[in-house]
Order: structure tokens, then C-alpha cells, then sequence
């Protein structure tokens, strides 16, 4: 059966190329394989290989034709012993691609399922005890390594040291070094490691000594953890929790002092959570643990020492993506995440005293975003104030005040006004860091230009 | 390290270590890896296929001979060179011929392409394009073999290209350090896109490149399916001993481009048709069976067989349907 060699493309924007040089003559007997003809495009000369077997019955176009479009037939195979009608000594024009043209293409509505479901009010847990952050992640990955055996805990100095800020304090005791496991410093190949395990259904914790570390591995994280499923078509899930310190500790310089919150949060395929409390803590990471997908988990080091009153209930967890009102106000709605949370309820405080209710929202979770919860309270207060230690430039109070200006814009008295970390590397001269941070009254300050 | 001189590579068995059964196995798979990839390339020619698509074609037998010697179980991984692997693995032509047309009835539903495609069931953990991941993600693969306390062996496959990512260090630091159950496998076809391994790298000998950790390496002759098979049933029985990991490299070659928009001016063409002609892994394997008696006729056979499988692959990939627009949402998050 005579089979058409079509002008191929070359690559995926090539319309027309011109026919160079045939390599084969009529009559010639042609492997797979065999180079057929030279081509040439604007960029590049490419050979054409035959994909059939036979012999060459025909060429259709002649050598040195320019302007030849992709998949105009350039000559005709043939069996042996076949012979070809007479009429076939012209190229027919270019056959109609049959690959799926893109410009039709009918747009189809996001699923609308969470957007702005109302939440259900937060299960009461009972007694609490006051414990401090670091005892809330370290009974929180004690109780989902007694859980799940797939759970294991990876990163350095988590072992034999304890952890370097102590949140793995007595795990290697319980659980043994094949589940907590000291890793050498490279973040890049034990991030992957811990990936390339989840993908296969284990469930990894790893523990960056700070998220600033994460950097080293952020391809793992986005590349391999946060884009598999979607690129496997369902099939591989990547349960998986990235946990450490983030954003600024105290004096210790630029490169050890950056919030991750608006880097990872853009990200789809990722949740992103960042505790404030100790319940915060402990309720968020149990979840994190259990969650099937990968989870970044922000941290903050001078939260670790804090104490706050936390539920006992051993079956203690909280959903990730439920922010939480710390305090009810009626003037304004303050957004605030991780340490800030506590720097938001200083300023409502002062704010008080000059008779101004704010409400405090505590998001707990950066992706998914409640952006229920946020907007709610705004039709309420009217005003809207996001706090970040992070830069503003496309930070998480930029995407909070778009949401409720998209979902609130006529309950809306002022303009959302941020409050954030200054644009700048952060310094090391205690004065020059402390200018750099949110502080409570940059907070009272933003309120009243809103009042 | 001249493509030619691959015949004079050391090799990694005392002669043929395969029954006539299964090198007559080897050549229908390295056949259906053969025309697969020039049906790809011709698809690509017509412009079904979009984007990337790297080829596997020169390259056959060290997926095949490797394969030979796994079991059920044991896990696979590569770069974006992955249909070969793909199909070695028991993935169905047709599944990868429709996700390179981006069809729904491809691997990923027609959201990873060319790359990007995995499978559970056949333990292939995709298809990446970052250069050098795999390498970090396989080891990940060996260490839940050993968490799982089997004795499973998980592959890493990686270029020459990759060779020097630092990722791949840190890989075999953790795997010697951990006696993780994998064996890296460099295809070293002699370019990392346009740049010959000379220019590349400072060591010539990749294979050695994990001697600092003390795993054991050997360079293989790619092109020969028997020492690849030779050299693989040695390292599978290290790693499932749990002597810890092993690395291989083989010397292979690829007859096309980086990607099918590559116009591989970096090297001659007569390197090209030298290879082809000398050093073929398919033709090599034809020949041994017919020296052993097996007919023409019965290849004609296998070759009818795999083009049949072929081009019903193409059929299947040309008719079948664009995902629905919905699936643009889906598979982003699993349901907690």
C-alpha cells in the first residue's frame, strides 16, 4: 500500500520549512530509519528519517522548493512490486492536522465547593493544660509516630541531638533510628529522598533546621512533591510534612530571617500552615501528619518557649483551613498568622483603651485560605488590616485584602491597609531589626488612618 | 570516549548469560521500544505530539537487559527520556502513546505528557524533568524498599548530563551511608544535549564517580543486551543482599537528537551511521539468533507483531478523546 511521507515539524511553532536536499532517489530501497531528505527552517537543518519500510515510489517535491507547510506529502512509499497511478506527481496541499486545535477550546468554571462555604463552628475539646509550643510539636509527632508506623521523622541533628531547637527531644528513645533520623547537611538530596519515599505511600516528616534551608531543596518540594499527582492523573499522592522555624528569630541576619508564607502558598498541590499557639501547634501538625498531601509547616522559633493553654484530649486535632477569631470586634478586622497573631492582639488591646473593638483573626492556615471567615468579619467591621513579618511585594496581605475586595468590596469603609516586614533584607543592628518588623503600634497606627 | 571506540569497552559477563527464549523476548521488546519511538517521532513530525519529546531510539538495550534482570516489586526511575522505560516496564503502548498526544486516555489523563507519566501498578515512578531529581527521588524509592524491610531494589536512570547535578552526590553519600537497595544507572550516550561528556565533565569515567562512598561500579557496553543483562543480575544481587547501593554505567548511544527539535550539529553524521551500522543492540541480537537458528521468518513474525501493536497504539492515541475540560481542576489535592 503506497503511504504519503509527510513535511514533518520540527518543533512545536514550525509552519513551513524549505525541502534542502534528497538524500534518496526514486526506486531506492528505504529502511526505518534511513535519512530521506534534509530540511531547512529559519533555525536549524534537520534531517528527515524514514518510519516505514519500502521503497521510494515517488518524491512529489523537488529539491531547493522553499515555503513547503508542514505535512504537505514530500514524496510517496511504496511496496515492492507496486506500481503508482500517473496522477500522483503533484504534492497535494498540506493535509488538515488532525491534533487537537486549542483555540476552541470551551472554558469550564472552577469547582466552587469550599470558596465561601460557611464553616462549622470549632468542636469544644474540654480540659486544656498550658504547655509551650515546642511540647505541642513534640507530642504531636510522638503521637502520630505511636499512630501511623509509616510515619518517620528525617533532617538534621532531629536523633542522637535532640533536635536543634529540641522539638524531637526524646522521640529516638521511643520510636528508634529507623523512624528518627539524622541526616547529613544536604537538604537537596534528603528532601528528595523523603519525596521519592511518601510517593511510595510512606510518610515522612521533615524537619528543616530552618525553612531558610528549604531553599536548597525547594525544587523537591514544588517540582516533585507538589506537582506529582496532578502530573501522574491522580496516581501518586505525596503524603508528605516540610516543618521548621520560619521568618525572623532574633539577630541573626538576612539570610536566616525570611517568612516562606507567600512562597510556598502560591503554590497549588501544597497546603501551607503556620501555628500560632500551642493548640495551633499541636492540633495542626497532628493534622498535617495525617493529611495525604504534601504540607508545609511554618514555624516560628521565639513562639517555641511560649506557654498557652492546650487540649488534653489524646484525639486532640484541628482542620487545616479553618482560621480562628481570637478575639471578637466589631471596628475593624485585623488578619494576622504565626507570631504576628500575638503582635495584633497587643495593638487590640491599646486600641481598646482609645474605645476601638478589633477583631482579631488568626488564619492557621495559609493555604487553603479561610477566606470565609476574613470576609464575614469584614461585612461586620468594614475595615480590614493584614499583618505579615514578611515583605509586602505580593505577600499573603496581598492576596487576603484581594479576596475580600473582590468578595466584600461594598461592606468596605477604607482602603485595606498592610501592615508588613520592611522591603529590605533584614539587618542585624538590633535597632535596624526591630524598624524592620510589625510592631504593635505600626498595627494601632494602620487602624486609625482607617477610623 | 569516542562513540566508536564502545567495542572495545569492557564488558560485564563471560558471554551471553541469556537462553535463546529470552533473547528472542529482548528483541521483540527492544523492537516495540524501536518503532515505538520512530512512530513518535513521525506523530511528532505531524504535529500530534506537542512539546517536548525525547527519543529513546540506539538506546533499547539497556532498559530491556536491565528489566530482564528485576522481579516483581522492584522500582523504577528516570528522567524525561522515559517512554523506553515505559515500555519495559509492561506499561501499554497504547496508555503512552495516548498521553503523548495528550488524549484522556493516556497514563495521566493527558496532564503530564511526554515526561510526565507514571504508574503505580508497574512500580514506574515517572517520567521528571528536572535533570538529576530522579536520581535524589530513587533513592527515596530504595529507602521505603528498606523501611518496608523487603528486599526489593529500586533503579535510578540518569544521562551523562546528570552525572555532575550535585543532587546526585548527595544521593550517593545517603545510599552508601544508609545501604540503600539502589542501583544508579548512568545511560552515558555520550551528550548531554549538544555537550560531549569530554566538555562536560572532569572525570571520564562516571562509572567510578561513586568510589568516594565505596560503591562498586562498572561500565557496561550498552549496545550488547547480555552484558547490560550480565552486569544488572550482578548489582540487583548486591542491593538485595543489602550490601547498600551500586552503580552502572552504560555506554550507549542515541540515534536522534536531544529532542525531536535538535538538530545534533554538535557531531558528525558519519558518528551517527558509524554506530548504526557496527554497533546496533537490535541488529546485534538479530544476528545472534539467527546464528542459533532461529528463522527469518519467525522475526518477520515478531516484527509484524510489534508494528501491528505499534501502529494500533497510534490509532488508539489519534481517536481517542481531549480530556474534559474538567479535569483541568482535578488531581491538584487528594481529599484529607
Amino acid at each position: 500500500m503506497a503511504t504519503d511521507i509527510l513535511m514533518p515539524a520540527l518543533s512545536p511553532t514550525m509552519t513551513e520549512g524549505t525541502l534542502a536536499r534528497w538524500l534518496k532517489k526514486e526506486g531506492d530501497t528505504i529502511s526505518s530509519g534511513d535519512v530521506l531528505a534534509e530540511i531547512e527552517t529559519d533555525k536549524a537543518t534537520m534531517e528527515v528519517e524514514a518510519v516505514e519500510e519500502g521503497i521510494l515510489g515517488r518524491i512529489l517535491v523537488t529539491e531547493g522548493q522553499q515555503n513547503v507547510a508542514v505535512n504537505t506529502p514530500i514524496a510517496v512509499l511504496i511496496s515492492e512490486g507496486e506500481t503508482l497511478s500517473e496522477e500522483r506527481t503533484q504534492p497535494t496541499a498540506a493535509r488538515t492536522p488532525t491534533a487537537p486545535n486549542a483555540t476552541d477550546v470551551t472554558p469550564v468554571a472552577p469547582p466552587k465547593a469550599t470558596v465561601l462555604a460557611v464553616s462549622e463552628p470549632e468542636k469544644e475539646w474540654g480540659e486544656t493544660a498550658e504547655i509551650t509550643v515546642r511540647e505541642a510539636l513534640n507530642q504531636a509527632m510522638a503521637a502520630e509516630l505511636r499512630r501511623d508506623p509509616d510515619v518517620f521523622l528525617l533532617g538534621e541533628e532531629v536523633a542522637q541531638y535532640q533536635g536543634a531547637y529540641k522539638i524531637s527531644q526524646g522521640l529516638l528513645a521511643e520510636f528508634g533510628e529507623k523512624r528518627v533520623i539524622d541526616m547529613p547537611i544536604t537538604e537537596h538530596g534528603f528532601t528528595g529522598m523523603a519525596v521519592g519515599a511518601a510517593l511510595t505511600g510512606l510518610k515522612p516528616i521533615v524537619e528543616f533546621m530552618t525553612m531558610n534551608f528549604s531553599m536548597q531543596a525547594i525544587d523537591h518540594i514544588i517540582n516533585s512533591a507538589a506537582k506529582t499527582l496532578y502530573m501522574s492523573g491522580g496516581q501518586m499522592g505525596c503524603p508528605i510534612v516540610f516543618r521548621g522555624p520560619n521568618g525572623a528569630a532574633a539577630r541573626v541576619g538576612a539570610q536566616h530571617s525570611q517568612c516562606y508564607g507567600s512562597w510556598y502558598a502560591h503554590v497549588p498541590g501544597l497546603k501551607v500552615i503556620a501555628p500560632w499557639s500551642a493548640a495551633d501547634a499541636k492540633g495542626l501538625l497532628r493534622a498535617a501528619i495525617r493529611d495525604p498531601n504534601p504540607v508545609i509547616f511554618l514555624e516560628n522559633e521565639i513562639l517555641y518557649g511560649r506557654k498557652f493553654a492546650c487540649p488534653t484530649d489524646e484525639e486532640f486535632v484541628l482542620p487545616i483551613g479553618k482560621a480562628k477569631i481570637e478575639r471578637a470586634g466589631s471596628d475593624v478586622t485585623i488578619v494576622a498568622f504565626s507570631i504576628m497573631v500575638g503582635t495584633a492582639l497587643e495593638a487590640a488591646e491599646i486600641l481598646a483603651e482609645q474605645g476601638i473593638q478589633a477583631e482579631v483573626i488568626n488564619l492557621r492556615t495559609l493555604r487553603p485560605l479561610d477566606t470565609a471567615t476574613v470576609v464575614e468579619s469584614v461585612k461586620k467591621t468594614s475595615r480590614l488590616v493584614t499583618v505579615e513579618e514578611g515583605w509586602p511585594f505580593a505577600g499573603i496581605g496581598a492576596e487576603v485584602a484581594m479576596q475580600v475586595i473582590e468578595h466584600a468590596f461594598d461592606w468596605l469603609d477604607a482602603p485595606p491597609a498592610r501592615v508588613t516586614g520592611v522591603d529590605v533584607p533584614m539587618p542585624f543592628a538590633a535597632n535596624l531589626e526591630k524598624l524592620a518588623l510589625p510592631q504593635a503600634s505600626h498595627i494601632v497606627d494602620a487602624v486609625l488612618g482607617q477610623v | 570516549m569516542q562513540a566508536g571506540k564502545n567495542n572495545a569497552l569492557q564488558t560485564g559477563g563471560n558471554g551471553p548469560s541469556l537462553t535463546r527464549e529470552q533473547f528472542t523476548q529482548a528483541y521483540h521488546d527492544m523492537l516495540l521500544i524501536r518503532r515505538f519511538e520512530e512512530k513518535a517521532g513521525q506523530l511528532y513530525g505531524m504535529g500530534l505530539i506537542g512539546g517536548f519529546c525525547h527519543l529513546y531510539i540506539g538506546q533499547e538495550a539497556v532498559v530491556i537487559g536491565i528489566q530482564m534482570a528485576l522481579k516483581e516489586g522492584d522500582k523504577l526511575i528516570t528522567s524525561y527520556r522515559d517512554h523506553g522505560q515505559m515500555l519495559a516496564a509492561g506499561m501499554t503502548a497504547r496508555g503512552v502513546m495516548a498521553e503523548l498526544t495528550g488524549r484522556s486516555t493516556g497514563y495521566s489523563h493527558g496532564k503530564g505528557g511526554s515526561m510526565h507519566m507514571f504508574s503505580r501498578e508497574k512500580n514506574f515512578y515517572g517520567g521528571h524533568g528536572i535533570v538529576g531529581a530522579q536520581v535524589a527521588l530513587g533513592i527515596g524509592l530504595a529507602f521505603a524498599n528498606k523501611y518496608r524491610e523487603t528486599d526489593e531494589v529500586s533503579i535510578a536512570y540518569f544521562g551523562d548530563g546528570a552525572a555532575n547535578q550535585g543532587q546526585v552526590y548527595e544521593s550517593f553519600n545517603l545510599a552508601a551511608l544508609h545501604k540503600l537497595p539502589c542501583i544508579f544507572v548512568i545511560e552515558n550516550n555520550l551528550y548531554g544535549m549538544g555537550t560531549s561528556v569530554e566538555r562536560a565533565s572532569a572525570s571520564h569515567e562516571l562509572w567510578r564517580n561513586g568510589e568516594p562512598w565505596g560503591i562498586p561500579g562498572k561500565r557496561v557496553d550498552g549496545m550488547d543486551i547480555a552484558a547490560v543483562h550480565d552486569a544488572a543480575l550482578e548489582a540487583v544481587a548486591h542491593c538485595r543482599a543489602g550490601k547498600g547501593p551500586y552503580l552502572l554505567e552504560m555506554m550507549t548511544y542515541r540515534y536522534r537528537g536531544h529532542s525531536m527539535s535538535d538538530p545534533a550539529k554538535y557531531r558528525k553524521r558519519e558518528e551517527v551511521d558509524t554506530i548504526r551500522k557496527t554497533r546496533d543492540p537490535i541488529d546485534h541480537v538479530r544476528t545472534i539468533l539467527l546464528d542459533a537458528g532461529v528463522t527469518e521468518e519467525s522475526l518477520r513474525t515478531i516484527e509484524a507483531d510489534v508494528k501491528a501493536v505499534v501502529n494500533d497504539s497510534a490509532e488508539f492515541a489519534q481517536t481517542s478523546p481531549e480530556p474534559d475540560p474538567a479535569e483541568l481542576y482535578t488531581d491538584v489535592l487528594l481529599e484529607a
